[in-house]
């Protein structure tokens, strides 16, 4: 009986890319192991975390979010430069809810999720004709005018902000309110840009004429995905909010435009995984290298530049690759 | 009245470029169910003429009508629910799928749903099959690879095959047969023969003039954005005007 190796993904990818033609629980396995791993370690870990890294995980879910509204974006070959603009319209939308109407947290926060996602998507309607460069120049201009707008009116709190907001009624709760909004973000995106739906998002970004030419308005799916991708940031926004039982001008802070974008660029871009795997990475790295000091941003810049040139396709498609070609042994006639 | 239906009427169409005029002052009118060769030199407009018919450029003068409907300057997306598709003369597959599910995308088009009356069906069986039609072979599982690892002659049958999955009342094909071999022409002729007959008005600018001009109804010639002949391909074979613009160009 001779034995060679063979790689555990052919298999599978030949007879079918749906899960039911799977013949062996190995497979299976082959297949749950890497979906499993971000829900037992964002659920299973919590608990047993101490307050002050609770904290920093709820954080990195939200960047991690953001991270992943951005790859949404970028999916369609829209470049933004402005989570911030997503995180404060959702911010200041529970915000003024709760401040003005006292709506309880349940409902601000779906409420500026889908209303903070349509009123972004309507803002940006006009330059979505717009290509690369020239978007992600609205999209960073935009925040900082409604800063300005909030600053010189007065209006919301003006640069109060708007204060005593109701909070979550733990941090635990907190906690699982953003994993889960994390989870159902980051499988309902996989899916959704994996479905047909998905192939013609994917093509407006690498062949828009192609995709012209078979009779699909373009214009109108642009518009779906950023309403998508704005009311994930929106949500992250409105969650904050009652995080901090506070909504004001920092949301609008550059550090949620950033921080997304460098955490796609580290974790790879185009799965939703990566980016958030990216935000797991140099969300707590940022809180680690804090007891250095004023030598923080130059040591987290560093990082980055070793992951960037290190890994320049990402680390999740790194990761990726290396899995599918994992190998076992088979028995051969 | 017996002639057949207009089916698409241009007036006076122009357009340019800077300082170039890259279509002047076309008309002609198509027929239902013919086939209308376009030929000329290089840069004579003849890319132009389709991006303007298909809405892909806005015209900066004259008009379209299709099927009695003024269509110019509408976008692209509205021309192709309306029954007008085309192919690229640069083919425009995406690379990074497999070739049946380039289809996808034609077969998820608002037009591809009203026709089939209000569902998609299984797009990705459709496709396969029109691929087989196209001459993919199906034993061969070339509708799987990849489409960047398609030799030209499958692209541009794929780019076909993309068109066809629209069901268009007018196809328009932008130099389907340049960089193909001869060989490969001949198995594309008959989609093409097949497609007329089964009543598919067609467009084609092609610069292989003998395999053009044994399928053509009419042909017409433009030179420098003008149109400079029209008729039957005897009468154009013979006309001075193109003896002169293709001489002038080629030497
Ligand atoms: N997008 C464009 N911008 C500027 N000039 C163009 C453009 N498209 C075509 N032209 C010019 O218009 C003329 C006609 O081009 P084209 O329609 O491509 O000719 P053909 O397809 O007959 O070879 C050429 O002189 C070309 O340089
Ligand atoms: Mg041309």
């Amino acid at each position: 009986m001779k034995r060679r190796k063979e790689r555990i993904d052919r298999g599978i990818k030949a007879r079918s890319e749906d899960i039911f033609a799977l013949t062996s629980y190995r497979e299976m396995l082959y297949l749950l192991f890497p979906r499993a791993v971000p829900v037992v370690i964002l659920l299973g870990l919590t608990p047993l975390l101490s307050p002050y890294w609770q904290e920093v995980l709820i954080s990195t879910a939200v960047y991690a979010l953001l991270a992943i509204s951005w790859d949404m974006l970028i999916c369609a070959g829209l470049v933004s430069l402005g989570q911030s603009l997503f995180y404060g319209i959702g911010s200041y939308i529970a915000g003024a809810l709760n401040y003005y109407w006292h709506w309880s947290p349940l409902f601000t926060i779906p409420v500026a999720t889908v209303g903070g996602g349509l009123l972004c998507t309507i803002l940006l309607l006009p330059v979505l004709r717009l290509r690369g460069i020239y978007f992600a120049m609205v999209t960073l201009v935009l925040p900082l005018m409604f800063l300005r707008l909030v600053e010189a009116t007065r209006i919301l709190g003006g640069t109060e902000g708007l204060t005593g907001l109701t909070p979550f009624p733990g941090q635990l709760t907190a906690l699982y309110v953003i994993q889960l909004g994390l989870l159902c973000a980051l499988f309902g995106f996989r899916r959704i840009i994996n479905s047909d739906y998905g192939l013609i998002v994917r093509g407006i970004n690498d062949n828009d004429r192609a995709v012209m030419s078979a009779g699909l308005n373009i214009h109108w799916y642009k518009a779906q995905v950023l309403f998508l991708g704005a009311s994930v940031g929106a949500f992250t926004g409105a969650f904050g909010t009652h995080l901090d039982m506070f909504a004001g001008m920092p949301g609008f802070a550059l550090d949620y435009s950033i921080m997304p974008l460098a955490a796609a660029v580290v974790g790879g871009t185009g799965t939703f995984a990566g980016p958030m795997l990216g935000a797991f990475i140099l969300v707590p790295l940022s809180e680690i290298l804090r007891a250095l000091g004023a030598l923080r941003i130059v040591f987290y810049g560093l990082f980055l530049v070793i992951f960037v040139v290190a890994l320049p396709e990402g680390i999740f498609h790194y990761l990726q690759r290396k899995y599918h070609q994992f190998e076992r042994w088979v028995e051969v006639e | 009245m017996n002639s057949p239906a207009v089916i698409l009427r241009v007036t006076d169409l122009c357009k340019s470029f800077g300082g170039v005029r890259a279509v002047s002052s076309v008309s002609f009118d198509l027929s239902d169910g013919e086939l209308l060769g376009i030929i000329g030199p290089n840069g004579s407009g003849k890319t132009t003429l389709v991006n303007l018919i298909t809405g892909f450029i806005k015209p900066d003068a004259g008009g379209i009508r299709f099927r009695g409907k003024d269509i110019t300057g509408w976008p692209p997306y509205r021309i192709v629910t309306l029954g007008i598709a085309r192919t690229f003369q640069m083919v425009r597959p995406f690379y990074q799928l497999p070739a049946y599910k380039n289809l996808v995308v034609p077969l998820y088009s608002p037009r591809v749903r009203r026709l089939a009356g209000g569902k998609y069906g299984d797009r990705d069986a459709v496709a396969l099959d029109l691929l087989e039609e196209v001459g993919f072979e199906r034993d061969a599982y070339v509708s799987y690879k990849v489409a960047s690892a398609l030799p030209q002659g499958y692209l541009k049958r794929l780019e076909l095959a993309k068109c066809m999955a629209l069901r268009p009342d007018l196809l328009v094909l932008d130099e389907l047969f340049s960089g193909l071999s001869l060989a490969e022409v001949a198995g594309i002729v008959p989609i093409i023969e097949k497609l007329r007959f089964q009543g598919m008005t067609i467009v084609m600018i092609e610069h292989r003039l003998k395999e053009l001009f044994r399928i053509a109804d009419r042909v017409m010639v433009l030179n420098y954005g003008e149109k400079i002949a029209e008729g039957s391909p005897e009468t154009v074979m013979e006309s001075d005007a193109v003896k002169k613009a293709y001489l002038g160009s080629e030497t």
